[in-house]
């Protein structure tokens, strides 16, 4: 009979049995040595990933403006994560119907189709998100938006638009792009790349901002310079802009922009992957599978020119300042601390559309925000942690990236 | 019972001849007792049961020809499938994984030690000079060959059930581009290999806690528990740190596979992670079997 170790021991002694013990608890060593490593390694690789910025020659602000500028980068393909943490309070639900209801007004679109991409935009106002965008040449394009198990793509072909929502099925189908004013419509435009948040903050730099290079960093694999704006002014929420650019090709890798108050970044955007080969032209390739529901851009009533990509520009942080475009607002201020205002019309302190729902809609609101009193009467103030807002109870609507005091400061100007 | 020690008895003489053929016989003699039991078929049955009902209710609700998709509800790729009847096999597989298949893994797995115990035929395999690490590795070996054939039991019913409802042909990817039928079925194949390496780390516990008692039902019954409680666990929004660790979180990213370019993230942590899970369980299962007192 083959020997065989543990059986038949249970008459041993005690120091067998102490023995026995301590070999267990020695073998249990290696599961926990296991979990250590496996926590060292978890812990450890990112900082070590992280550090060591690359040595990249000196070079000045507006040197890198310029490289920017020149920035001509035709092809390209990349993944992008976009982190917005803007401090709304979590409504869930409700959060996502009250800001459809807000956005339908100002655009005046209200259509079924799953496809269409300004039904996406909001769900990119909050949480973390993973894009992937590939680029060849100023006619193809393409933005996928990952979802679990899912994608949302919006495809520019020559003249074709398409967006697939491969979730519920449906597609979405414009055509024309390439006759409309060109780059303003452009899928290219979106500002979800890093670049046309750079292009947004330059705009905005004028005396009342300083520019410096801070330094160098490393995104997606890449050497980058980092560009680092700042608002002169105070009274604006807006702490910091921070966009890291390619060393070699000159296109902004990442966008970061940190709240005055401090925490955590309001946006972040940037490549964790970015190759400049040019992609497979399949990839521009779409034809809708039997079974899928196309919705066609021009049947759509009241679209028109808005209906496909321009629609992606309401994203943020563009979209906070243009959603009341249909309402024509007024502009008080300049540079980082301008206010717009605008004339809901309506008693009662609460959007219109909240308040055709009747009085306990409005009373829900009212609890959102904070009671203010000033020199203009009184009023609620809804905060975030970039934009507030000021609602007075004569129905007037004062919004921007500045604090509360500025807010009461200008609507006691207005007075 | 007796089935049982005449296969042992049979394994034992089996093993006479040392060398690596012997370990090989070991395990043969291993899987051909899994794969006899009634319940091992049984549970294989559900499994092809799955893809057939999915594919007979898609057929059925879009039979009006009105392709009556209605928003993002049901599992991942469920609304693809009238598109391509290949789809069937990532629907099948998405319904499958959160729950059937892991379950049919924690009772195979569960059943390994404390069954063998439970019948008073673990001291007769040990007779064998076998050793019980070896023995330990066969039976995760038997467990993980069990993981691929049910995740194939579910792909191939889903294919045919597929090929006899839907069209076939070539399919659009979920980010709209188009890939031949061929490499769509490289790519399914590959999603079931990659389920299949999905459910190591719930093998891995459930052999662990197999070697825990000497009840194979309270080792299938608690392995099973530990599943459901996790699963629960990553639904809370307030653990969010602690779900990346979690052997289900990443359970769902083969369907990035269907992506191209395929999104290789989550895929890499989903893999990383069920090594992580195997090591460390099955080094513990180890730490306690090598051991243990065998009393049956």
């Amino acid at each position: 009979m083959a020997p065989y170790e543990s059986d038949d021991n249970t008459p041993a002694g005690e120091a067998e049995d102490v023995r026995a013990g301590r070999r267990t608890a020695a073998r249990y060593v290696v599961p926990a040595a296991v979990v250590g490593v496996a926590a060292a390694t978890i812990g450890l690789v990112p900082a070590f990933a992280g550090s060591g910025d690359p040595d990249l020659p000196k070079i000045s602000a507006q040197q890198l403006i310029e490289k920017i500028a020149e920035s001509d980068v035709q092809q390209m393909s990349g993944t992008v994560k976009i982190s917005t943490d803007l401090g709304l309070p979590n409504l869930g639900g409700l959060q996502d119907s009250l800001a459809s209801g807000a956005l339908s007004q100002g655009a005046g679109d209200k259509d079924g189709s799953a496809a269409d991409p300004s039904s996406k935009l909001l769900e990119l106002a909050s949480g973390t998100h993973t894009l992937r965008v590939a680029a060849d040449g100023d006619n193809k394009q393409k933005l996928s938006l990952i979802e679990k198990a899912a994608e949302y793509s919006v495809i520019r072909n020559g003249d074709d638009v398409w967006a697939y929502d491969s979730g519920s099925n449906q597609a979405y189908h414009a055509t024309g792009a390439g006759d409309r004013h060109g780059s303003t419509s452009a899928p290219e435009d979106v500002p979800a790349t890093p670049k046309d948040f750079a292009e947004e903050a330059l705009k905005a730099g004028d005396k009342t901002t300083s520019v410096t290079v801070d330094g160098t960093a490393q995104v997606a694999g890449r050497d980058a310079y980092k560009l680092l704006i700042r608002p002169k002014q105070s009274g604006t929420t807006v702490g910091a802009i921070s966009i890291a650019v390619d060393a070699r090709t000159g296109m902004p890798l990442k966008f970061t922009l940190t709240p005055a108050s401090g925490g955590a970044a309001v946006v972040d955007v940037g490549f964790t992957e970015v190759s400049f080969a040019r992609p497979a032209a399949s990839t521009f390739d779409f034809t809708p599978p039997k079974g899928t529901k196309v919705t066609q851009g021009d049947e759509m009533k009241g679209h028109e020119g808005k209906a496909q990509p321009k629609g992606m520009e309401k994203a943020l942080p563009k979209g906070m300042d243009e959603r009341a475009e249909g309402t024509g607002p007024k502009t008080i201020g300049e540079g980082w601390n301008a206010i717009a205002v605008f004339d809901t019309g309506s008693k009662g302190g609460v959007p219109s559309g909240a308040a055709s729902d009747g009085g306990a809609a409005a009373g829900f609101l009212g609890s959102l925000g904070d009671q203010v009193k000033g020199k203009f009467g009184s009023g609620t103030v809804f905060s975030t942690r970039l934009v507030n807002a000021l609602m007075t109870d004569d129905g007037k609507v004062y919004v921007g990236a500045v604090t509360k005091d500025a807010l009461v400061k200008a609507a006691d100007a207005g007075k | 019972m007796s089935q049982g020690e005449q296969v042992a008895v049979a394994r034992a003489s089996d093993s006479r001849r040392p060398g690596p053929l012997w370990t090989f016989g070991l395990l043969r003699s291993e899987l051909v007792t899994t794969f006899r039991r009634w319940r091992t078929l049984a549970l294989l049955a559900v499994l092809a049961g799955v893809p057939i009902l999915v594919g007979i209710a898609v057929k059925i609700e879009t039979s009006d020809g009105s392709g009556g998709q209605g928003g993002g509800g049901g599992p991942a790729f469920i609304t693809q499938i009238t598109n391509n009847g290949l789809f069937l096999v990532f629907t099948a597989l998405a319904a499958t994984l959160p729950f059937f298949l892991p379950m049919a893994v924690g009772v195979v797995a569960g059943d390994a030690i404390a069954g063998e115990a439970n019948s008073g035929t673990l001291r007769y395999l040990l007779v064998a000079p076998a050793g019980r690490t070896r023995l330990l590795l066969t039976k995760y070996a038997t467990t993980m060959a069990f993981c691929v054939v049910a995740t194939l039991v579910v792909a191939l019913s889903a294919l045919a059930m597929g090929a006899l409802l839907f069209p076939l042909g070539d399919l659009t990817t979920i980010s709209g581009t188009r890939i031949s039928f061929a490499e769509g079925l490289a790519r399914a194949l590959l999603i079931a290999l990659v389920v299949a390496v999905s459910l190591m780390g719930v093998a891995a516990l459930g052999l662990f806690v197999s070697t825990l008692t000497d009840s194979g039902i309270a080792a299938m019954a608690t392995t099973v528990g530990l599943l459901i409680t996790v699963q629960i666990l990553d639904q809370i929004p307030q653990l969010h740190a602690l779900q990346p660790y979690f052997f289900s979180h990443y359970w769902l990213s083969f369907a990035d596979l269907m992506r191209e370019p395929v999104y290789w993230h989550d895929l890499t942590r989903n893999l990383g992670l069920q090594a992580l899970y195997a090591a460390v369980f099955g080094s513990a299962a180890w730490a306690r079997f090598t051991a243990k007192d065998i009393t049956a």
